[in-house]
């Protein structure tokens, strides 16, 4: 079978359009439905969280590739995390918790030699044991991306690889997108007026290179690669930590059933989503929007029918 | 030896600091340590507009304490402004449904109602552009809503509703002023009628269509509300506007509209559940009571308006006021429940255990 396309190039003007435009296209193949002839296999992230030791190089690696600007040099001393959460100036966070809870089979020789407290004598509530949660967040990239679907100028689409990137080109700053986001990604820049968050390095991966942030990680704990496969990954890693004991092992984003289809970029955590900052269980907006734009529909009629009657009703 | 120090490699010999490390804060609201994460100060506030994104407890009607972390909201807050937005929220709603009331004037044959409701409608949908454009981060780049048709984009549908319903309403406006054209008049208001409802509407589901839980949580009945809520402004700008003798239906408008804006507005809160609390806090708990009584005092007044003018006129300033402070209310309370992690988490969790308890 011969054809002139090459992998991920858009066929024709009407699959252009419609990839632009969409129908509502968002599902597992999502690139094929937005148009792409033979589209490279879906990518994304598995970040493993239990591995992640928190020294932000994918806060820097992100900032310094994708030269996104300063976000705000602040101390807020509510621990190791100044950078607090994903915004326009912001594309990978790491999140930083301490919590009076055992890691799986800890054990420390401090108080033996020290003499110093620990915290495995517990404290007052009883809470015995210590640890610290590092999560690197990223944008989800998710299957139904809210943020996607509301954008009114179509400067947010679906590229190739199924990830979800906005056109800085034609972004005119309706900041719809913001609300519309169930994580708490995407942001406006003030200064610059339009909205931005992460690319998954869409220019890195169309020369076949990964993120920047994975390419980083000193501990693997940010893993690129095809969709499919992380999460073959994350099911054999969720075992092998259930196996040794890490009760509170989860998976975050990675069921396609969920309320956005799943995440292009999922977690393993240690904990609730929302210890994280992480919404426990989202559904994106546009899954109710036909229902709402049937009352839609009902309310004009209404409006419509309650003038028309005012004006007909014979004076009392 | 008094200048001997008892410091040693170790630290302070037979000292122990005197407090631990705290931990745990933010397991929880009921963890003993849950106070640091209040008196952490506010690095956000440099930000402008003082919006309060900084690391908060979290107060939970709910009563369950409610992990989050460090009481930072999950959603960011939107960035529209309440002047642009909420004023377009209010003004959206007047010009469509005066509209219809213009086209229904126009058709008995009341002319000075005809009048006041055409120009009330041109001007509020003029205001409307002007507020949506100013509020873009890239204002020149506004046509850009038109490159697509897009029906998942509430926004997209409604610049296109705008795109037809905003020429047909100043044609119909310049006809009736001019008097230049009275067919081509007629024909631009029958169309601005028949659009300007579908504007008074839409914008609920352009807000309801969004993660913040006090609008997604109205999208069954805020539509409705809305609808109400831009009849009751039209009302008033009805009564406002034409001598007693033509606003026997505004005052009707007035009588139906008033009570069904607050009788929905309950309606709706009552669906939202916890989402419905941000109603009643803060800036948008004075708006929404203020909204109940001037909607409810201008559609009481209405009905005096038979035969006093003046009391036309007090009645139709209450209900525009309350319909716009609906509208800011509606759009505060919004703002409000993004800031506070609880009303995101605690819902979706509770959704969640009744997922896994059904199977």
């Amino acid at each position: 079978m011969s054809t002139d396309t090459t992998p991920g190039q858009i066929l024709d003007p009407v699959a252009d359009r419609r990839l632009r435009t969409g129908p509502l296209s968002n599902g597992q193949d999502a690139a094929e439905a937005r148009g792409y002839v033979d589209p490279p296999p879906r990518v994304g992230f598995f970040t493993d969280t239990s591995v992640c030791i928190g020294c932000k190089a994918c806060e820097v690696a992100c900032k310094e590739w994708n030269r996104v600007p300063e976000d705000g040099l602040v101390f807020t001393g509510m621990s190791y995390d100044n950078t607090q959460g994903l915004g326009a100036d912001t594309w990978r966070h790491v999140a930083f918790i301490e919590q009076r809870k055992p890691l799986a089979r800890q054990v420390t020789g401090a108080v033996a030699r020290t003499g110093l407290e620990s915290h495995d004598e517990g404290d007052a509530s009883g809470a015995v044991g210590f640890r610290w949660l590092m999560a690197s967040d990223v944008c989800k990239h998710c299957t139904e991306a809210a943020c996607l679907d509301v954008c009114p100028t179509g400067a947010i689409f679906r590229t190739e690889f199924g990830t979800v990137v906005v056109q800085e080109d034609i972004c005119n700053g309706c900041g719809y997108c913001v609300p519309a986001c169930p994580y708490g990604v995407i942001d406006k820049r003030e200064d610059d007026g339009r909205v931005w968050k992460c690319t998954l390095c869409y220019d890195r991966l169309k020369v076949g290179q990964e993120p920047a942030c994975a390419k980083a990680c000193p501990t693997d704990s940010i893993q690129f690669g095809v969709l499919d496969e992380l999460r073959e990954r994350a099911d054999q890693r969720l075992a092998v930590l259930h196996s040794a004991g890490v009760s509170d092992a989860r998976l975050y984003g990675r069921d396609p059933d969920d309320g956005v289809g799943g995440d292009g970029a999922f977690f393993l955590l240690l904990d609730e989503p929302e210890v994280y900052g992480l919404p426990p269980d989202p559904v994106v907006g546009t899954r109710e929007l036909p229902a709402l734009w049937a009352r839609v529909g009902l309310a004009a009629a209404a409006l419509s029918a309650t003038v028309a009657a005012v004006f007909v009703a014979r004076r009392s | 030896m008094s200048n001997q120090s008892n410091v040693g490699r170790e630290g302070q010999e037979g000292v122990r600091p005197g407090r631990g490390a705290t931990t745990g804060v933010h397991v929880g609201a009921s963890s003993s340590n849950a106070e640091t994460a209040v008196r952490v100060r506010d690095p956000w506030a440099p930000r402008g507009q003082g919006n309060g994104r900084g690391p908060r407890a979290i107060a939970s009607s709910a009563g369950a304490a409610t992990a989050s972390y460090y009481g930072l909201p999950v959603l960011n807050e939107p960035v529209w402004s309440a002047r642009d937005i909420a004023g377009y929220l209010f003004l959206g709603g007047l010009a469509g449904a005066s509209a219809a009331v213009g086209a229904g004037a126009h058709v008995t044959g009341r002319r000075a109602l005809a009048r006041g409701a055409k120009l009330g409608a041109a001007g509020a949908v003029g205001l409307s552009l002007a507020a949506l454009v100013h509020d873009l981060g890239r204002p020149t780049r506004f046509l850009n809503m038109l490159r697509v048709l897009k029906v998942t984009s509430p926004m997209n549908i409604g610049s296109w509703l705008l795109a037809g319903f905003a020429p047909a309403a100043m044609a119909s406006a310049a006809s009736e002023v001019t008097g230049l054209a009275p067919t081509g008049g007629a024909i631009a208001t029958a169309a601005a009628a028949v659009l300007g409802p579908g504007v008074s509407a839409y914008t609920a589901a352009l807000i309801a269509n969004t993660a913040v839980p006090s609008w997604h949580g109205g999208h069954r009945t805020m539509p409705y509300v809305f609808v109400a809520s831009g009849a009751s402004a039209a009302a008033g700008w009805g009564l406002l506007t034409a001598p007693p003798t033509e606003c026997e239906p505004v005052r009707r408008l007035a009588l139906v509209a008033g009570p069904a804006e607050i009788a929905l507005t309950k309606l709706m809160e009552r669906e939202m559940g916890m989402a419905a609390e941000p109603y009643h806090q803060g800036r948008a708990g004075i708006y929404m009571k203020l909204a109940v009584g001037l909607t409810a005092l201008g559609s009481l007044t209405s009905s005096l308006a038979r035969r006093d003018r003046r009391a036309g006129i007090a009645a139709g300033a209450a209900l525009l006021l309350g319909s716009a402070f609906e509208r800011f209310g509606v759009f505060r309370a919004g703002v409000q429940s993004a800031r506070d992690p609880v009303y995101t988490i605690a819902p979706q969790r509770a959704r969640r255990a009744e997922v896994t308890a059904r199977g």
